[in-house]
């Protein structure tokens, strides 16, 4: 008996050790597989991060940040007296609140439409099409966008036809924002539909099979069945989007607006850019970037928190 | 799907299959106008006259681009960033995917590189530090400049650990048992079973790396140097000549630009994306879902 039990005692404690050093081995592999992703994070977002001190400086060039003089809250206080920077900031709440409305609603409504195609090869042309417009770059579909609402575009040439007057669309303040909020969705709605879609094949088809025999019509069987359906899809994305509240596309507006729109569509990440890197204001740049960048983070982490607690979202 | 065949139900299909088709039509009318505009004639471009039918048919401008050394050279260079650039994203998301698939009690300090990901995917320090970075690397006008900062897609890194965490243990722990280190059940394990995510991945970051036009502005100064999409958002006229121009000028700025040379540039450089679009799409699906499988 007793030599057995110093037997199996004896197995277990090699196999053990082995097993220790083995993880210990395995845990060096993982981090030597991290190093060169980590490494470049480092350098290009992570020490990058440090340059937000400049926004509490003048900064000089030549002087680096450790030799320019502090200026403490100065950078702050010149953006709150600046007119622009209200201007800049309704701008993008404006037009980023505007493309987060319709960029849910009409991908839902999109997919319920979809949803009610029994047509198969018909149904997945239309996926086809509407999704294109999600890979081409602003600077293609910006250069497109320009010709067909100038003033003697396509837009324009179809509403003298219904005999409507013709509209500088891209050069007049009451037009360039809705152009703006209405393009990206338009760009956007149909890659937004396929996360719908998804959820749309997971509705078990007896649900409808039993409601078509209780006499429930088409339109009842969308309210109760489709949309509940679809419904907790519809509360992580509503959820997730309040960080993008300070998001007004920058790639869409760089590629749309001109000075004559700057009043209604430059927004925080145009400006920024401007003062930043063509103006070389670098501290006063840094200053409103950091602005957004301090306010979206508190954003997304709440918009996170919500999403975890009503979606039962996490992303890690 | 149920549905009766009354009269009603059938009028509500009609319906839908209209309204369906408008919007397709919708999706495509920017890119219709714009092939349109390439195959028409200057002078009618320039009168409006052009909307879905071309008039004065010709293909001058794409024979203008056949010959245009700046655009091909461009486009080449979009190119090399694609196969460089996506080459180092996808070896990066693969090599940090799988050690931040392990659980805590498998790589203890898994959290923490966690933390740390997440973390710049949250915050930045801005587009003038950023730029600061690069040039203090002398990477400015290097083919670098357009693939080493975005060398780590981060959001990809997380797609791919998602998906790694969602295979089966059973898969590895035979491997394991032989005494296969991480390398190998990564490479002959979890790479054949992953094909459809790598290739979704994979067809994001060629899309990525092909649209970016802004890193290209700030980082290359060189005309002869800058990517294909660069290169077409310079063809429009720059903010800053913009800037003093009053409405009649910009109208009249829009009449001597060549439109109709411009369109056809825009449609050539969509080719690459037209031709893997095919593949693009069979993996969106796959992609969407594997983005918002959470546990």
């Amino acid at each position: 008996m007793n030599r057995t039990e110093v037997g199996l005692d004896m197995k277990p404690q090699v196999s053990l050790r082995k097993s220790r050093m083995r993880k210990r081995l395995d845990g060096m592999t993982y981090h030597l597989m991290l190093v060169p992703g980590m490494i470049m994070l480092f350098i290009f977002s992570i020490i990058p991060m440090f340059g937000v001190l400049m926004a509490f400086q003048r900064f000089i060039p030549a002087k680096g940040i450790s030799g320019s003089p502090w200026i403490g809250l100065d950078n702050f206080t010149y953006m709150f007296q600046l007119p622009d920077s209200k201007q800049i900031f309704v701008n993008t709440l404006v037009i980023a609140v505007g493309k987060i409305i319709l960029g849910l609603l009409v991908p839902i409504i999109f997919a319920l439409l979809l949803h009610e195609v029994r047509l198969k090869l018909f149904k997945s042309t239309v996926q086809t099409i509407v999704y294109l417009p999600h890979f081409m770059s602003w600077v293609v579909l910006g250069t497109m966008l320009t010709m067909i609402f100038s003033y003697d575009g396509m837009v324009n040439n179809f509403l003298e036809l219904l005999g409507m007057e013709r509209i500088m669309f891209l050069a007049s303040n009451t037009w360039f924002r809705p152009l703006l909020i209405i393009t990206d969705t338009w760009k956007e709605f149909g890659y937004g539909t396929i996360i719908y879609l998804a959820a749309l094949t997971a509705i078990n088809p007896a649900l409808y099979e039993s409601a078509a025999l209780d006499g429930a019509n088409r339109w009842q069987q969308m309210l109760n069945i489709t949309l509940p359906g679809i419904f907790p899809t519809i509360i992580l994305l509503g959820t997730l989007s309040l960080g993008n509240v300070l998001n007004a596309g920058f790639d869409q507006v760089f590629n749309m607006y001109n000075p004559l729109v700057y009043e209604t569509g430059d927004i925080i990440d145009t400006f920024v850019y401007r003062m930043g890197l063509i103006n070389m204001q670098y501290s006063f740049a840094t200053a409103i970037g950091l602005m957004k960048s301090v306010i979206s983070f508190v954003l997304i982490i709440i918009s996170y928190k919500l999403a975890s607690k009503y979606a039962g979202y996490r992303i890690f | 799907m149920v549905q009766s065949h009354t009269l009603a139900s059938r009028m509500v299909n009609v319906v839908i299959t209209v309204l369906l088709i408008v919007i397709a039509f919708l999706s495509l009318a920017p890119m219709l106008n714009t092939i349109m505009i390439s195959i028409s004639s200057s002078a009618a471009v320039n009168a409006g006259e052009v909307n879905f039918i071309p008039i004065d048919i010709n293909f001058s401008s794409y024979e203008k681009i056949l010959n245009d050394s700046k655009f091909w050279r461009a486009f080449l260079i979009s190119v090399e960033r694609v196969v460089l650039g996506g080459g180092i994203n996808m070896l990066l998301t693969i090599l940090m995917a799988y050690p931040l698939s392990r659980s805590v009690g498998q790589f203890r300090s898994r959290n923490i590189y966690m933390w740390i990901i997440i973390f710049t995917m949250l915050f930045s320090g801005g587009i003038v530090p950023w730029y600061m970075v690069i040039s203090e690397l002398k990477l400015i006008n290097t083919i670098w400049a357009l693939v080493l900062p975005g060398a780590v897609p981060v959001f990809n890194v997380i797609l791919l650990m998602n998906f790694f965490k969602g295979i089966p243990k059973e898969l590895e722990e035979a491997a394991f048992m032989d005494g296969a280190g991480p390398l190998k059940i990564l490479f002959k394990i979890f790479l054949p079973v992953s094909l459809p995510s790598l290739a979704t991945i994979m067809l994001f970051v060629i899309v990525g790396h092909w649209n970016n036009f802004f890193d290209g502005i700030v980082l290359i100064n060189d005309s002869n140097k800058i990517p294909l999409q660069t290169y077409l958002q310079q063809l429009s006229l720059t903010r800053d000549q913009m800037q003093n121009l009053t409405v009649e000028q910009l109208q009249q700025y829009n009449k001597i630009s060549n439109t109709t040379l411009n369109s056809a540039k825009i449609l050539v450089s969509m080719i690459p994306i037209m031709l893997i679009y095919p593949f693009l799409q069979r993996y969106l699906i796959h992609g969407i879902v594997l983005g918002s499988v959470k546990e």
